[in-house]
């Protein structure tokens, strides 16, 4: 499953505003994205009920995000841009809890493809699922 | 602008300091990034789920550090960043940035700089600790 994310010039204007950066880079047709913006595609463009994150079947009320890394295979995007994004899971592991119970924990890998279908961005994911209480 | 500033292993960028954090600029980055979890803003939620109030989105603190030192190496240059999260971030929380470069190795495309990165929290309670530790790569030409 693939679906778009355009990259908009105002949307990052209100993601650099709202991280506290005035940066010019962030400004004019051509803005290029913070550092952490394409979190926001799969936040508010991934189709719903497509989250291959479901598929974990992690409770949510135990869920922490533990991790997260960005990685670009050459500069970062800019506005006017149209990337195709394909999000799937990666490695799943146990371990003990500090306090018993076992914490599951895996990784989500979020791959940003261009218009010519290069590779120009992935983002990876940990999340945990912390032990039940009381056992 | 001048000449680009060269980094060597072991120089400190300087530390930023921000203005306690708000229950707005907690709305502002959930409006921002579309993360309208209510754990993060309806204090209601957030107490029946055992918490003293409302915290910070962990996206919105890393945000913040991600921008601390793409706004002195170039957001352009960026090519990794890696965060872990530690410690939650509260209303009233002051956060301090600083960051060191661990690692310079010169590439045919330029200067390849590694920085290590740390967000720390004060509580208005006088708690402290970290936020958040990252790593980051930049392509410094």
């Amino acid at each position: 499953m693939s679906y778009e994310v355009p990259i908009e010039r105002g949307k990052i204007r209100e993601f650099a505003r709202a991280t506290r950066t005035r940066h010019p880079a962030y400004e004019g047709v051509a803005a290029v994205i913070p550092p952490t913006f394409l979190t926001t595609a799969r936040l508010s463009w991934e189709p719903t009920g497509e989250s291959p994150s479901k598929a974990l079947g992690f409770e949510l009320a135990r869920v922490l995000h533990g991790e997260e890394e960005y990685e670009f295979h050459g500069p970062p995007p800019r506005a006017g841009q149209t990337l195709t994004v394909t999000t799937r899971l990666g490695d799943t592991w146990e371990k003990e809890g500090r306090r018993g119970g076992a914490m599951r924990f895996a990784k989500v890998v979020t791959e940003f493809r261009d218009e010519s279908g290069a590779l120009v961005a992935t983002q990876t994911s940990t999340l945990l699922e912390t032990a039940k209480k009381g056992t | 602008m001048g000449e680009p500033r060269r980094y060597q292993a072991g120089d400190q960028l300087d530390t930023v300091t921000h203005e306690p954090l708000t229950r707005t600029d907690i709305v502002r980055y959930a409006g921002a990034s579309g993360d309208f979890n209510p754990i993060h803003h309806d204090e209601g939620f957030a107490t029946a789920a055992g918490f003293p109030t409302v915290f910070s989105i962990g996206m919105y603190q890393a945000g913040l550090l991600a921008n601390y030192v793409a706004d002195q190496l170039g957001p352009e240059n960026l090519r990794r960043i890696s965060l872990r999260f530690s410690n939650q971030v509260w209303p009233g929380d002051v956060l301090t940035f600083d960051g060191t470069i661990s690692a310079v190795s010169a590439t045919p495309d330029g200067d390849r700089v590694e920085v290590d990165l740390t967000c720390r929290r004060t509580g208005t309670d006088g708690t402290e600790g970290i936020g958040i530790t990252a790593t980051a790569a930049f392509l410094v030409v």
